[in-house]
This record gives structure tokens, C-alpha cells and sequence, in this order.
């Protein structure tokens, strides 16, 4: 019996509910090992693709990703999977940008508008789909507007989705005031230098918008929003620029209310902190991709986005990460967890979550960007 | 060859391995730099290839450069004069102790182990407001809520300050160690007092020391972007970040190329002064 064939067996008790997830994870582990030992020759032949670079946003989406893909995918294949981190999207590229092609392989992207600046950049290749059969179980949705831009082509599969909503300490804030004020919470006067804000332009601009009542995706106000940057500025404890520090600045009470990533907080509220949650009207929606750079062994690189879309595996990974999977919750069984996150949507048409709009947000990036970083240092 | 063309090739020879680390680690990647800061960034984030001087009319006609870059000088020149107050008594101590000299230098040498991040981050845990200093006021009631000491300028010094008091130190220690103390001695022994000795023999002979420590201090201070981004509030933000945000958030290498080389310029010149007036001799003698 061939790995692969006895990869779908385990994965097939497992649906069936013969194997608990644990057992299935483990076994995959020992078929891997043992295939290592009894076919050495065909091993070798995958081997020319000794391993895959992964990076993501760190914290608990690597541990993640780590635990319940990476490692049963070393297990099943052979190929080492070396994760590395990014604090943002920005960042991520200049690296890419500097690197030699081939040195970085996949990436946790997030929003359409990076996947448009990595095309526009050349960096896209083009996905082999017949060798990843378990896109078939994602939103329709989440993969139509990737084949946007890149005419009908895919680099990426989509992998999770979720918004960037209001956080606060409910010691200080109640969850009516929250309501109530909605994105200017952020810029109220009672707790000026309590206040948090993601250092990432894009997510300023979007919460200035809501703030001066303008169109997320078309603001046409933006001295309105330069002036609402300012007001938050001065209101502002830090600028955080990582999720880690996100986390931290919530948990030690250094600030009471930001805008945050919704997982972080509900790993937040999972730990214990009284940490509320509330997505203001037209707030910030995303969904993430695993996006495979120009440069990189295609068939392991599809082979490990297959795999991590398999649902067993998509499924720990949500649970693990606080993301909803990009798998459509009508075709897949999401289990009892997921659909208790935030920003979950059961119908899987994703309606009720606003997307930043890669031509509007790409075409004003090199603008705005600079403005903000003037704004962000007093400016 | 004769061996007078032999022995005039020696040196070369010799240094031959340091001129080409030298040409390909430095001279080389300044070049390119230098070549970068000419071409210009384009909305897809790609580089235009030629020879424009958008980047540099935008680096020096800027008011927003400028008064980072006065900012960035004023925060070094705290910096470096807090690590000559605090350093010059640590290293007077170190030099003139007997008997355990090398356990004081260890000690001295102990934060290096530890990575510049890690320490930087430390202070969160010491003044943040669940950290030390405020869990301790609030046990013994001095106050009733955390103070805020992060997040601002004082903190930025702060963080910099811990950093860079070693370097300062070492320098310092170095010049009293090269001081004979004979003429103390004999200052002592002309009715003069310890205090009256130090003031007209040993500071004076050590001010070399002192300024070559101040001079390591004030560039590498000058150059930091980490201590801002842990320890600074929303405007404390010194030139070396408006070079990574150019660069690593806003894709325009093109522009950070020219922000670097002014930074570069600016702190040449200082470097350059410096040897004017005092020579490079000393600060080699301090790093080694």
C-alpha cells in the first residue's frame, strides 16, 4: 500500500468517527515513519525537494500550524517544513523582495490586496489545482476574487478568514459603551493614553473612515481622516506591531481598548482575561491565503497546501489559530468549536463581512502610506 | 624583484584579506546603496531604473526629515551624556580595585550575553504597569493606580542608556588603566587632595577615554531604531525608523537608500571632528 493510500484510509476512519483526532495525527506520524524505513528509494525521490519555507504571523497561528500540519506533513512526506515569522504584510514582501528566488516558498498572506502586489511585483506562479483536490472544499467566495487577479489562474489557496474588530477590558468598558460609541471609542477623551492601534496603514484608514462615517472601501473625505489619524495619535499609548504585543498590551492592562485581530482575542478570552469582542458595522474583514512564491518546488509546495486543507487538518489548525477555515461550512462538518469564533459565518457566503477592495487600497498605497507614517510621528 | 619592491608589496600582502572584507562587506554595499537612492519607487512597489533626484530633493528639503534627524541628535546627546555621568564612577571603580578587577569587568561584560532585544523588553516587565516598580508602589501604598514610566522619551534614554553604559565604561577604563599613578602620587604628595588630584591629574588624562566612549555612544544611539519601537510612545520615533518604514512598510528602497546616507553623512562628519580633534587612536584602543 502506498503512503498516500494509506493516508486516505486513516483520514477516512477518522471521518467516520473510528479514530479520534489525536490517534489519526499519531498514526500518520508512524506511516510516515515507517515509510521512511521500507522504501528508502522512493523516499529519495521526493527527497530532491529536501524542504518547504513557511511564514506566518507567529504566536499561536505557528504553534498551530506547526502542531497539526507541519509536522504530520515531515511525517507523511519527508519534507522538512521551516516556518519562519513576519510582524506584517509590508514587511514580509521587502524580505521576499530582497531574497533569491526560491528561498521563500509559502506565506500566510492576508487580504486580496497583498495577493495583487505580489502579482504586480511578479511573484506569482500558478497552481497545478488537479493536485489539490481539497480546494474543492472551500467558499466559492474566498477563491473567486485570488482568480481575479491573476486571469483565472491561482497562486494561492485560501486558508482562513476574520475581522479586525474593537477590543476592551470590560473592567474599564462596558460592552453598551462599546456599542454605542462604535469605532470612536478609539478616540474618546476618558481614556487617552489607554488607547492601542495597530502600527499597519491600511487599518488606520479603514477606522478613520468608520470614524468620519465615510466608505471603507472609498473615502473621499481624507483630510477629514488625516485630522481623525491625529486625534487617535494623541490619544494613544503605542502604536503595537505584532499580535504577540497586541496581546500582552491587552493582558498587562497597559491599554483598555484597541482594535485587534479576533483571534488574538479570543485566545485572550480563552486565557482567562475579560476581553471583549465587537465587529463596529462595515468593520474590517479579511481572509488569508497560502501563497506560493514564485521560485518554489511546485508539486511539494501543492502537496503541503493539500494537505493542510484536507479538513482533519484545516479543522485543528481553526481550532488551534481562532480563524475560521476557509472550508465551506455546508459542504464540510466544522465540528462543535469553530462555529462559536468570531467573525464565523454558517452559511458560508460570507455576506455580512466587509473585504478591503484591492484596487482601491493598492492603487492609493504609496500615498497614503507615507502620509500615515508622518502622521503616526507627530506629524 | 628587488627586495626593496618586495618589501614595499609586504603590507599590501598582509592586509590584503582586511582591504577585500573591507571593499566587498562595506565599499561595495555602499555602492549599491548609493545607486539605489537614485532610482525611484513605483506604485506597484517595483524600482525605476535611472538616475533621478526626487529621493534626495524629498531627504534635504523635508522639514519632516529635518526635525527627526535634530530629534534623533538631541536623544543622542542625552543618551551619551547620562552614560558619561553614570559610566565615568563605574569605571574609576573598576580601574582603580584591586583585587577583584576581572570579576568587575566580567560582571561589566555579563549583559552582552544577552540579546539587545531581550534587554530593551526587560524594562516592560520592570516599569510597565503591571510590572516591578509598579506592583511594589501599589503593595506598599504610595500610590493607588500604576504610574505611567514607559511609552515616552524618558524611557527611549532609558532603554538606550542601558545599552550603550558598557561601551562607555570600557572606554573610560581603558584611559584611567593607561594613567600612571605616580602622578597622582605626587600631586597627592604636593599638598594636593584627592579630590584637587583627580580634577587637575586624572580627568584630564582621561578625558581622551571619556570622549571616545562618548563618541561610540552618541553613534550607535543615533543609529538605533529597536529601543524606539519597545520603549517609545506614538512620537518618539528616531531617523533610523523613518529608514526601516521607508524600506520594510512602504517598499520604497529608493528613498530609504537616500534617508540612510544622510544618516551616514551626518554621522561621518561627527566621526570625522572627532579625529580632527582627538584622533581615531584612542577609540581603537577603547574597542580593543
Amino acid at each position: 500500500m502506498d503512503n498516500t493510500k494509506r493516508y486516505e484510509r486513516l483520514r477516512d476512519r477518522y471521518r467516520n468517527g473510528d479514530l479520534d483526532r489525536r490517534t489519526f495525527l499519531g498514526l500518520i506520524g508512524a506511516a510516515g515513519l515507517a515509510y521512511g524505513l521500507h522504501t528508502p528509494f522512493a523516499r529519495g525521490a521526493l527527497a530532491a525537494t529536501e524542504q518547504v519555507r513557511f511564514d506566518g504571523w507567529g504566536g499561536v497561528v505557528s504553534e498551530a500550524f506547526r502542531q497539526h500540519a507541519f509536522d504530520p506533513y515531515t511525517q507523511k512526506t519527508g519534507i522538512n517544513v521551516v516556518d519562519g515569522t513576519f510582524g506584517g504584510g509590508d514587511e514580509y514582501l521587502s524580505r521576499v523582495k530582497a531574497s533569491q528566488p526560491g528561498e521563500y516558498n509559502i506565506a500566510h498572506l492576508s487580504g486580496v490586496f497583498d495577493y495583487a502586489r505580489y502579482h504586480g511585483l511578479g511573484l506569482t506562479t500558478t497552481l497545478n489545482e488537479d493536485n489539490i483536490p481539497n480546494l474543492q472544499y472551500v467558499i466559492p467566495k474566498l477563491v473567486d476574487v485570488f482568480r481575479k487577479v491573476t486571469d483565472g489562474t491561482l497562486s494561492c489557496v485560501p486558508y482562513d478568514y476574520g475581522t479586525t474588530g474593537l477590543a476592551y477590558n470590560r473592567k474599564h468598558i462596558s460592552d453598551e459603551e462599546v456599542k454605542e460609541k462604535g469605532a470612536r471609542i478609539l478616540l474618546d477623551e476618558r481614556f487617552k493614553g489607554k488607547i492601542g492601534g495597530w502600527a499597519d496603514w491600511r487599518t488606520r484608514i479603514w477606522y478613520a473612515s468608520l470614524q468620519t462615517d465615510q466608505d471603507p472601501n472609498g473615502a473621499t473625505d481624507m483630510d477629514a481622516i488625516w485630522e481623525v489619524l491625529r486625534t487617535h495619535r494623541d490619544g494613544l499609548l503605542k502604536y503595537w506591531s505584532s499580535g504577540a504585543e497586541l496581546m500582552s498590551l491587552l493582558a498587562e492592562e497597559e491599554i483598555y481598548v484597541t482594535e485587534a485581530w479576533s483571534g488574538r482575542v479570543y485566545a485572550l478570552q480563552e486565557q482567562g482575561h475579560d476581553i471583549g469582542y465587537m465587529d463596529p458595522p462595515n468593520g474590517f474583514g479579511w481572509q488569508e491565503c497560502l501563497f506560493v512564491i514564485k521560485g518554489s518546488p511546485m508539486e511539494a509546495c501543492e502537496e503541503l497546501l493539500n494537505f493542510m486543507l484536507a479538513p482533519e487538518t484545516s479543522i485543528a489548525v481553526a481550532e488551534g489559530q481562532n480563524y475560521p477555515p476557509a472550508l465551506d461550512p455546508t459542504k464540510v462538518d466544522l465540528g462543535a468549536k469553530i462555529p462559536t469564533l468570531p467573525a464565523f459565518d454558517p452559511t458560508g457566503k460570507l455576506d455580512g463581512l466587509t473585504f478591503a477592495d484591492p484596487v482601491y487600497w493598492n492603487g492609493n498605497e504609496q500615498e497614503w502610506s507615507k502620509m500615515f507614517g508622518r502622521i503616526q510621528k507627530g506629524y | 624583484m628587488t627586495v626593496e619592491a618586495r618589501e614595499a608589496r609586504q603590507p599590501f600582502i598582509l592586509l590584503s584579506p582586511a582591504l577585500v572584507s573591507v571593499l566587498l562587506l562595506l565599499i561595495v554595499p555602499l555602492c549599491f546603496i548609493v545607486v539605489y537612492s537614485f532610482w525611484l519607487r513605483t506604485a506597484t512597489g517595483a524600482d525605476q531604473v535611472g538616475f533621478y533626484l526626487d529621493n534626495w530633493r524629498e531627504a534635504l528639503s523635508d522639514a519632516f526629515y529635518r526635525d527627526i534627524l535634530l530629534n534623533t541628535l538631541k536623544i543622542a546627546a542625552i543618551t551619551t551624556a547620562v552614560c558619561a555621568v553614570m559610566g565615568y564612577p563605574a569605571a574609576y571603580v573598576i580601574a582603580r580595585s584591586r583585587g577583584n578587577k576581572a570579576l568587575l569587568l566580567l560582571l561589566l561584560m555579563l549583559p552582552f550575553w544577552i540579546s539587545y532585544i531581550i534587554r530593551t523588553m526587560s524594562w516592560i516587565n520592570i516599569l510597565g504597569a503591571s510590572g516591578a516598580v509598579n506592583s511594589l508602589l501599589m503593595t506598599l501604598g504610595i500610590t493607588d493606580e500604576p504610574i505611567r514610566m514607559l511609552y515616552n522619551e524618558a524611557s527611549v534614554i532609558l532603554g538606550l542608556v542601558h545599552f550603550l553604559l558598557p561601551f562607555m565604561i570600557l572606554n573610560i577604563y581603558v584611559s584611567l588603566e593607561g594613567i600612571d599613578t605616580t602622578l597622582e602620587d605626587a600631586a597627592c604628595s604636593l599638598g594636593a587632595t584627592r579630590w584637587r588630584t583627580f580634577l587637575e591629574v586624572t580627568l584630564p588624562l582621561s578625558l581622551p577615554g571619556l570622549a571616545a566612549g562618548g563618541l561610540l555612544a552618541f553613534v550607535l544611539a543615533a543609529g538605533t531604531y529597536i529601543t524606539p519601537i519597545v520603549l517609545g510612545g506614538p512620537t518618539d520615533a528616531m531617523f533610523a525608523n523613518l529608514v526601516f518604514e521607508a524600506i520594510i512598510t512602504q517598499l520604497d528602497w529608493p528613498l530609504g537608500s537616500a534617508l540612510s546616507l544622510m544618516l551616514l553623512a551626518v554621522l561621518g562628519a561627527l566621526v570625522l571632528l572627532y579625529n580632527h580633534f582627538l584622533g581615531m587612536g584612542q577609540l581603537m584602543k577603547g574597542l580593543s
